[in-house]
C-alpha cells in the first residue's frame, strides 16, 4: 500500500505553481468577466448572473450545443466499434505489426489545421479526388454549399483522424491478454464470438473507457478541423461550441456573454468527464491495480 | 488459419488505404504546379515540380514558421516533463492530504477547451509582456500537456515495485540521487512516451499558438491558415507546407513505435 507522507506536497508544488499560472489566473479572468458589463474604457460594473441567464436562454447557444451533441454522438458510435473491429485484425508481431502501427498512428501526428487542409483539398469538386470522383459518378456532392455534404465530410474527416487512437488503445489491451486464455478457449471449443465476448472485451474495458473519455473530450472541444474545412458553414450548420465561442469572444469581443458561455461549456465537459473518470477509477480498484 | 489471415490482411489493407489516400493526394498536389492543379485532373503529377517546396525553403516567413514551432514545442516538452516527473512520483508513491482531488483537478485542465482560454491567455500574456514570444506559447500549452504527462508517468511509475525505492533508501541513497541514478532509467520508456505526447499535442495545436503570436514567434500552423485567408489560395505551396508538417511526426512515431500503444493507454495496460 502507499504510505502517508505530507511532504509529498513539495514534489507536487512545481506543478501547482505552473498550472496555477497557466490555468487558474485565466479562469479567474473568465469568471470576472462573466459577472460584469462594460461600456468600454475599462470601466466595469456588476451585473450578477444576467449573462448566464441570457446565454442559457439564447437560441444560438442551444443550436450550437445541439449540433455539438449530435456530432459527438455520431463520431463515437462510429469510431469506437470500428476501432475495436480493426484492432482485432491487427497483425500481432513481426515487421508487419510495426509497419501497420506507424501507418495507423500517422493521422494522429498531423497538425489539426493540416488535417483540415487535407480534407479541404481531398473533398473539393474541382481538384479533390473524393469530390471529383463522386461528381463524376453523378452524386451531387459539394461540401462548401450543401449542408448534408458538409456534415458527412466532417464526420468522415474525424473518423479518419481519430479512429486510430481507439485502434491503438484496443491493440494495447489485446496485447496484454496471456496466450493461456486463448488456449483454454480453444480446448473448450469456444466460438469466435464467445472468445471476443468473454475474453477480449472484458480485458479491453479499461482502455475502452480511456478511449471513450479522450474521444468525448476532444470531440466536444473540436475547433481547428471544421474551422479550416468549412469555417462553420455553410450558414451555421457546422458551427460547433468552440467555433461559436471564438466568434463571440475574439470576433465580436462580447466579453460578458462569451465568459458565461465559457463557464457553462467547461462545466458541461467536466461533469460528463467526471462520470467517466469515476467509473474508470472504480474499475482500476476492482482489478486491484 | 490461412483463410483468417487473408481476411485480416484485407481489412487492414482497406483501412490503411483509407488513411493513406488523402495523404497521398496532398503529396500529389504538392508536386504539381498551380496551373496543373486547376487545369487538369490527374492521379499523379504530369510535370513533376519541386518549385512549391523551394518557395518554402527560400521564403523566411515560411521556414521561420517551422523553426518557431519547433522552438516552442521543445520548450514545452522540457518544462512539462520537468514539473511532471516529481509530481507523478508523489502521486504514485504517497498518500497525502487532498491527493485524489488534486489529481482530478489536474486532469480537468486537460478537459478545458482551448477556446475558453484563448482570450484570457491573450490578455494575461499581453499584460506581462510575453505576447508573441515562444515561451508564452510553451507555457500556454502546459495547460493540457502537464496533466497528460503526470497521468502517463504516474501510470508507468505504478508498474515499478515499491521495494526498489525502499531498498535504495536503506542502501543510503538520498532522494535526488535515487531518482536520477535508479528510478529514471527504470521508467525511461515512460519518459519517452510522455515526451512524445507533449511533443505531439503541442505540435498539432492551432488555436492558442495562433492567438498568442503575431510576427516573431508565429507558428507554422498560423502561417498556413493566414495564407489561406489573406492572399487567395496557392494550393501547391499550401500542400507542400502540409507535407512538411507531417514529416517530424512520422519521424517521432518511428522512434517510439514499440511503446506507442502502451503510451496511448496512458501506461495503464
Amino acid at each position: 500500500m502507499k504510505t502517508v507522507n505530507q511532504k509529498a506536497w513539495f514534489l507536487v508544488l512545481p506543478v501547482l505553481l505552473l498550472v496555477g499560472f497557466s490555468a487558474v489566473i485565466p479562469l479567474m479572468t473568465v469568471v470576472n468577466y462573466s459577472v460584469q458589463d462594460t461600456f468600454g474604457n475599462n470601466v466595469f460594473y456588476w451585473v450578477g448572473l444576467e449573462w448566464f441567464e441570457e446565454i442559457l436562454h439564447s437560441e444560438r447557444m442551444h443550436n450550437a450545443l445541439g449540433r455539438q451533441v449530435i456530432f459527438t454522438t455520431i463520431i463515437m458510435l462510429i469510431e469506437i466499434p470500428l476501432g475495436i473491429f480493426i484492432s482485432l485484425h491487427m497483425p500481432q508481431k513481426g515487421v508487419w505489426a510495426s509497419v501497420c502501427l506507424v501507418l495507423i498512428a500517422l493521422p494522429l501526428l498531423i497538425p489539426w489545421n493540416v488535417v483540415g487542409t487535407i480534407w479541404q483539398i481531398f473533398g473539393r469538386i474541382d481538384i479533390g479526388l473524393l469530390g471529383y470522383s463522386l461528381n463524376a459518378l453523378g452524386i451531387d456532392y459539394n461540401y462548401v454549399q450543401n449542408a448534408t455534404a458538409a456534415w458527412i465530410t466532417i464526420v468522415i474527416m474525424d473518423v479518419w483522424h481519430w479512429t486510430s487512437l481507439v485502434v491503438l488503445l484496443c491493440y494495447a489491451g489485446l496485447q496484454s491478454i496471456p496466450d493461456a486464455y486463448y488456449q483454454a478457449a480453444k480446448i473448450d471449443q469456444a466460438s469466435r464470438w464467445n472468445v471476443f465476448r468473454y475474453i477480449e472485451l472484458p480485458k479491453m474495458m479499461g482502455v475502452l473507457l480511456i478511449a471513450s473519455l479522450l474521444r468525448f473530450m476532444d470531440s466536444f472541444m473540436i475547433y481547428t478541423e471544421p474551422f479550416v474545412l468549412t469555417g462553420g458553414g455553410p450558414g451555421n450548420v457546422t458551427t460547433f461550441l468552440s467555433i461559436d465561442l471564438v466568434k463571440m469572444a475574439i470576433g465580436q469581443f462580447d466579453l460578458g456573454p462569451a465568459a458565461a458561455f465559457s463557464l457553462i461549456y467547461f462545466l458541461t465537459i467536466l461533469l460528463i468527464s467526471w462520470v467517466f473518470y469515476t467509473i474508470m477509477t472504480n474499475i482500476d480498484k476492482r482489478e486491484g491495480i | 488459419m490461412k483463410k483468417r489471415f487473408n481476411k485480416s490482411a484485407l481489412i487492414m489493407g482497406l483501412y490503411i488505404l483509407f488513411l493513406m489516400l488523402p495523404i497521398y493526394w496532398l503529396i500529389n498536389m504538392s508536386l504539381k504546379t498551380n496551373n496543373e492543379i486547376l487545369g487538369t485532373f490527374s492521379l499523379w503529377p504530369q510535370n513533376l515540380t519541386f518549385a512549391n517546396y523551394m518557395v518554402i525553403f527560400t521564403d523566411p516567413s515560411w521556414y521561420w514558421g517551422y523553426i518557431n514551432s519547433i522552438i516552442y514545442v521543445v520548450m514545452n516538452t522540457v518544462i512539462s516533463l520537468a514539473v511532471a516527473l516529481p509530481a507523478a512520483y508523489a502521486f504514485s508513491r504517497y498518500n497525502f492530504m487532498g491527493d485524489k482531488h488534486l489529481f482530478f483537478w489536474l486532469l480537468t485542465n486537460r478537459m478545458a477547451p482551448p477556446a475558453v482560454f484563448a482570450l484570457p491567455f491573450f490578455q494575461l500574456y499581453s499584460s506581462v509582456g510575453l505576447f508573441d514570444t515562444h515561451i508564452a506559447v510553451a507555457l500556454a500549452h502546459t495547460l493540457f500537456n502537464v496533466p497528460l504527462a503526470v497521468w502517463i508517468l504516474e501510470g508507468f511509475m505504478r508498474g515499478v515495485p515499491k521495494e526498489i525505492d525502499e531498498t535504495a533508501y536503506i542502501d543510503g541513497y538520498g532522494f535526488f540521487r535515487f531518482f536520477a541514478k535508479i528510478f529514471t532509467p527504470l521508467i525511461a520508456s515512460g519518459i519517452g512516451v510522455a515526451a512524445f505526447f507533449c511533443f505531439m499535442f503541442s505540435w498539432v495545436e492551432l488555436l492558442l499558438s495562433r492567438t498568442l503570436t503575431a510576427v516573431d514567434a508565429k507558428s507554422i500552423a498560423a502561417t498556413m491558415t493566414r495564407t489561406v485567408s489573406a492572399s487567395g489560395l496557392d494550393w501547391g505551396v499550401l500542400s507542400a507546407a502540409g507535407v512538411l508538417t507531417i514529416i517530424p511526426g512520422a519521424l517521432v512515431i518511428y522512434f517510439v513505435r514499440h511503446h506507442i500503444a502502451k503510451g496511448f493507454a496512458l501506461g495503464r495496460v
